[in-house]
Parts: C-alpha cells; structure tokens; sequence
C-alpha cells in the first residue's frame, strides 16, 4: 500500500526538553495507526506536528507526495479530532458541522445534505438544532468526529478522543470509530495511552517512550513479542524477569531450565525474558518446572489474579482456578510463551526500560 | 426563630448603614421647600429646573460623550491587550497583569496629578481631549479585569479546532474566539462607562478652564452653596450609576441561561 505520510527526522524540543529525537515513521493510506505511549512520550506532540500546530525542529512531514512541514493548519488535508471535543459552543450543532464547508464556501444544498449524512454516520440523526452543551460527553465526541469528516479528509488525526468517556461508553465508541474508518476509507491516526483501546482498533501500533518509538507492530506482534522490556510492561501485565539464554531453544530462569522456541541469541547471554501472567501454568509441586508459594490471592472476575513466590521472584498468574494463599504449586510454561528480549545496550534504552 | 430575626435586623441595618445617605437625597430632591431640614411638600421642580440649566446640560453631555468614546477606545485597547498576554509566557503574563492592575491600586489623586503633570510636561493644551485621554488610561486596567478570566476560561483547542477545519487564523478568532469572549467584553465596556461617568478626581485635574463634567459641575456649583437642583442631578447619576451596575452584573448571566435552554 502506498505511503500517505512521511515523517522523516523529526526532532523536537521545548526549551531545553527534547520531546521527540529523530523520530522516522510512516504511514500507509487506510491504515489505523495509533501511537501509543504514557504521558510525556511525545505522541501528542507527534499528532500536533501532523496537524501543523506545531512546527518540528528539524525534519520534514510529506504529506501524499508534497512536503507540508511549514504549511499552516488552515492549508492541510487533513483533520483533527481533540480530546476536549473543542465544540464551538456558541453555534448549533449543524452550524458546528457546517463550519469547514462553509469556509470553503460549498453550496447551500450540499452543505445541508453533507450534515444530514454526517449526523446519520455518527447516529445522532435530528440532533441539528441542539446547542453542544445540551449533549453528553459521549455525543459531543461524535459530532466532533461528524464535523472533521464532512470534509472529507485524506487523514484524520484523533488526539486521545475517548479519554473522557466512561468505560461502558469507551468500548462502544472503539467499535464506532472502526465501523467509521472501514466505511469511509480514511486514514486514521489515534493518539492513547490506553493500551486496551490500541490493542482493540489499530491495524498498526507505535509504541513510544521518551520522543523515542520503541516498537511499531500490529496488536499482536506488540503483545505477543514485545522487543523490550518497556513495550513488555506497558502493554499488559507481565513478568520481566533476568535470564540467561543457555543456548537456541534452552533459556536458565531464576536457576531454573525451560525450553524455549527463540534462536540465535547466542550462547550463556544474559537475556529479558516476558511471560505473561495468561500463560503462568500453575501445577501440583512435582510436575512443575520450578515450585512455589501462593502469597496473594485477588477474584478479578474473569480470571483470579495471584501472586506466586518462586526462586525468589514473585510471580504474577492469572488463572481461572484457584489456589488459596499457602498452598505449594509448582510453575510451567509452554515454550511458545516464553518471550527472550535483548538486554537493554545503550543508556538511553536502559533508562526507558526504568522509567514506567 | 429567635436567630432568624436576629439575622433579618442585622441585614436591615447593613442596608440603612449603605443607603441612608442616598435615600436621604433623594427624599430631598423631591422637596418643595429649600430647607434642608423641613418638608415641604412633593414636587419635581428641581427636576424641570435642572434641566433647564444649559451649563448643566452641556456639563451632562460631555459625560456622557467622554464615557462612552473613552470605555469604547479603553475596551479595544484593552482586548487587544489581553489576546497578547494570553499569547505571552506565564511569568511574562503574571508581571504584565500585575503591572495593569497597579492604576487600578493607585490612588485617584496620584493617577490625576500625574497625568495633569504628564500633560503639561507634553505642551497639551487642557481640554475634551486631555479628560478622554486620562478616562483612557484610567479605564484600560478594568477590561484588562474583565476579560482576561475569560480568555483563561476558552478552551485552546477551539481556536485550533477553527484552524484546523480551514478558518484562517483572523476568522478563527472572530468567528469562534469572540463570541466566548464577548461578555467579559460587554461587561468591561459598562464597567469602564461607568467608572468614567462618575469619576470626578481625575477629571478634576486633566480639565480645562470652560470645560466641565457632571461631577466637576456639581463640585463648583456646591462650592457657591448647594442648590436643590444638585440634588435631583445627584439621584439621576447615582440611578444611572446602579442601572449600569446591574447590567454588569446580570447581562453575561442572562446570556449564559439563554444559551443553556
């Protein structure tokens, strides 16, 4: 598929901050690309660089072919979706709709039939002459998902649009906004911090730490194969624990030998090694690899969330049975859930793995 | 029981503590005998005589000409002023805020003996234009008041919003910006409109010989002993005074039901 955006060197920096460090990223046209990152990691920035409300250091953005780096907002192809929902309070809400067409100085007509469209799109038909405060947050946030797609833009850019909603409502958005992007055919870029919500709606994540991408991957890949330990932790819960890689397919945890599937790492190399509490097997003593103590025991509803001393590191498991607190359990894993990272090499990746 | 009674007496007290003095005039300037201290019956004479009195009116227009070009220049000074300083860093804005609210701490005498001096220093010829001038300078820190909070308010991502669905930036201000704006705008005109109109110190001191406002003429003609007719102009500008003050305070609030209906 072809290249819609080109980021190309992008640095970025407020006062002596560094917000984003040669940052290269692109994005193929229809793609559901989210960045997606804790407070701070230049995500945001990212988004405000493609909408031109920030103009980067060094670098170029192209845009479908042609280079937008210094072009104002007012001049881009693309829209935005903010996370305070930016309502024009003072006009209705087809007035709000209305606003980028009638700059462009569309036809009565068409502007009249685009809101009608638009509103059925977002399913708020008849909500026309309604003022924006007399919605809920959950409604506001359609219209201002309505009033950026009557323009038909290449690209939208939505800057955490669902950070304000409930939970309940925050699902039923997340499969709103993937029925929008498969019928109209734009492009998206979601900006988060909710790992959920990246994992359910992208095409395409970019993990980010730091002005730094860590990984770029689809949902599973991320979660399944994290390249390192910060990816690892930010995306769900999960044990990180310091190996050593005996040889391909055989890695030593906490003095303990389990087969693996991962190659090439060499031999006796200290190693990241990522099991997910999903895949913690819990067993009677004898049958496990290494055993244990059952030290914390938490009903979460699906599953039962227990802490599991073995060797010295505590073990977080999810599990479907229970194991009361006390009981001695043994630990396996399945090769194929052993996840092996490189060890963080330079300072910079060491100190994204701290941080979070 | 016994509480709420205690309560009520001692509101009633605040509000005669407050407005006998007024009431006092008023009741006056209804008054058919020129005594001070004896009734004489009801009657709008002072009224009609007032105006009558050329001085008084030419007085009364020149009020209200300088109040109104001079909150007018004041509240575009001002607004200007503070799209600037929204735009500025916080600290830089803080000192910029705290240097425009000291006019407002000054004393009225300083702030008028200053400018006289200021005038004259500047070969000014004292006049309409020397008290618009003061009226100006007096007024700008009072919108600054009143439509800063307002720009605090705004939502940042609105203007953006307007940017970013192909207004250009002057469009995207008066199209989205204003209109939220516009209260704390209204409501710095009217402050500014009504300061000017009662101020008297100031004017005092930027005047010129054959130049008067509403208050500098009731100064001088108090000084040739008071007449009744000063009286009933003192109940008009104090009325006056409290219509304005009530739209201050009640315009941005009806605008703001009206909008949640």
């Amino acid at each position: 598929m072809k290249k819609l955006v080109d980021l190309r060197n992008i640095t970025k920096s407020f006062g002596s901050q560094i917000v984003l460090d040669d940052l290269n990223l692109y994005i193929r046209e229809n793609e559901f690309l989210t960045l997606l990152g804790p407070s701070g990691c230049g995500k945001t920035t990212t988004l405000r660089i493609l909408g031109g409300f920030e103009t980067p250091d060094t670098g170029s953005v192209i845009f479908d072919g042609s280079d937008i780096t210094k072009l104002p907002p007012n001049k881009r192809q693309l829209n935005t979706v903010f996370q305070k929902y930016a309502l024009f309070t003072h006009m209705t809400i087809a007035e709000n709709i209305a606003f980028g067409l009638k700059i462009k100085h569309k036809p009565a007509s068409y502007v009249k039939d685009k809101i009608k469209y638009a509103l059925k799109l977002v399913n708020l038909d008849g909500f026309e002459n309604r003022m924006p405060d007399s919605l809920s947050g959950g409604q506001q946030q359609r219209i201002a998902i309505a009033r950026a797609i009557v323009n038909e833009p290449k690209l939208l850019l939505l800057d955490e649009p669902l950070g304000a909603l409930d939970l309940k409502l925050r699902q039923d958005m997340q499969y709103e906004l993937i029925r929008l992007k498969n019928e109209l055919g734009i492009t998206f870029i979601y900006v988060t911090h909710d790992q959920e919500e990246a994992l359910t709606m992208s095409d395409t994540i970019v993990v980010m730490n730091q002005g730094y991408i860590q990984q770029i991957g689809t949902p599973e890949s991320i979660y399944n194969e994290p390249e390192n330990a910060f990816v690892a932790d930010f995306i769900g819960d999960s044990n990180i624990i310091a190996s050593t890689m005996i040889e391909d397919r055989l890695v030593q945890i906490l003095g303990a030998r389990f087969a693996c599937v991962d190659e090439g790492f060499g031999r006796n190399k200290p190693v990241d090694v990522v099991i997910r509490p999903e895949d913690v097997e819990l067993t009677l003593p004898e049958q496990g690899t290494i055993r244990g103590e059952v030290t914390h025991l938490i009903f979460k509803g699906v599953h039962y969330e227990m802490e599991v001393l073995a060797n010295g590191f505590e073990w977080l498991v999810h599990s479907t049975k229970m194991f009361p607190v006390g009981t001695q359990v043994g630990i396996q894993v399945d090769p194929f859930n052993i996840q092996i990272m490189n060890k963080p090499e330079s300072e910079d990746e060491e100190a994204v793995g701290v941080n979070e | 029981m016994i509480k709420s009674s205690v309560r009520k007496l001692y509101i009633a007290l605040i509000f005669i503590f407050l407005y006998a003095p007024i009431v006092t005039l008023m009741v006056l300037s209804f008054n058919a005998s020129r005594s001070r201290a004896k009734w004489g019956g009801f009657t709008l004479k002072w009224y009609r005589e007032l105006f009558q009195n050329e001085v008084i009116l030419a007085a009364l227009s020149n009020t209200l000409l300088i109040a109104l070009l001079s909150s007018l220049i004041a509240t575009l000074i001002g607004t200007i002023a503070c799209i600037s300083m929204q735009a500025m860093k916080r600290r830089t804005r803080a000192v910029m805020m705290g240097v425009t609210n000291i006019p407002m701490l000054n004393a009225e005498i300083v702030t008028g003996i200053s400018l006289m001096l200021l005038f004259i220093t500047l070969g000014m010829k004292f006049g309409f234009l020397t008290i618009l001038l003061a009226h100006i300078t007096f007024n700008i820190p009072y919108v600054i008041l009143s439509v800063m909070p307002r720009f605090k308010q705004l939502n940042p991502s609105t203007y953006e919003a307007a940017l970013d669905l192909g207004a250009s930036p002057l469009r995207a201000f008066f199209m989205v910006v204003f209109p939220d704006i516009l209260p704390g705008v209204v409501s710095g005109f009217l402050m500014a409109f009504t300061m000017s109109l009662d101020d008297f110190i100031i004017t005092h001191f930027t005047k010129g010989p054959g130049i008067d406002t509403l208050s500098t003429k009731i100064y001088s003609e108090v000084k040739k002993g008071i007449k009744p007719e000063m009286y009933a102009l003192s109940a008009i500008i104090f009325t006056a005074v409290l219509v304005l003050l009530f739209l201050v305070n009640y315009i941005p609030k009806e605008n703001k039901e009206k909008k949640e209906k």
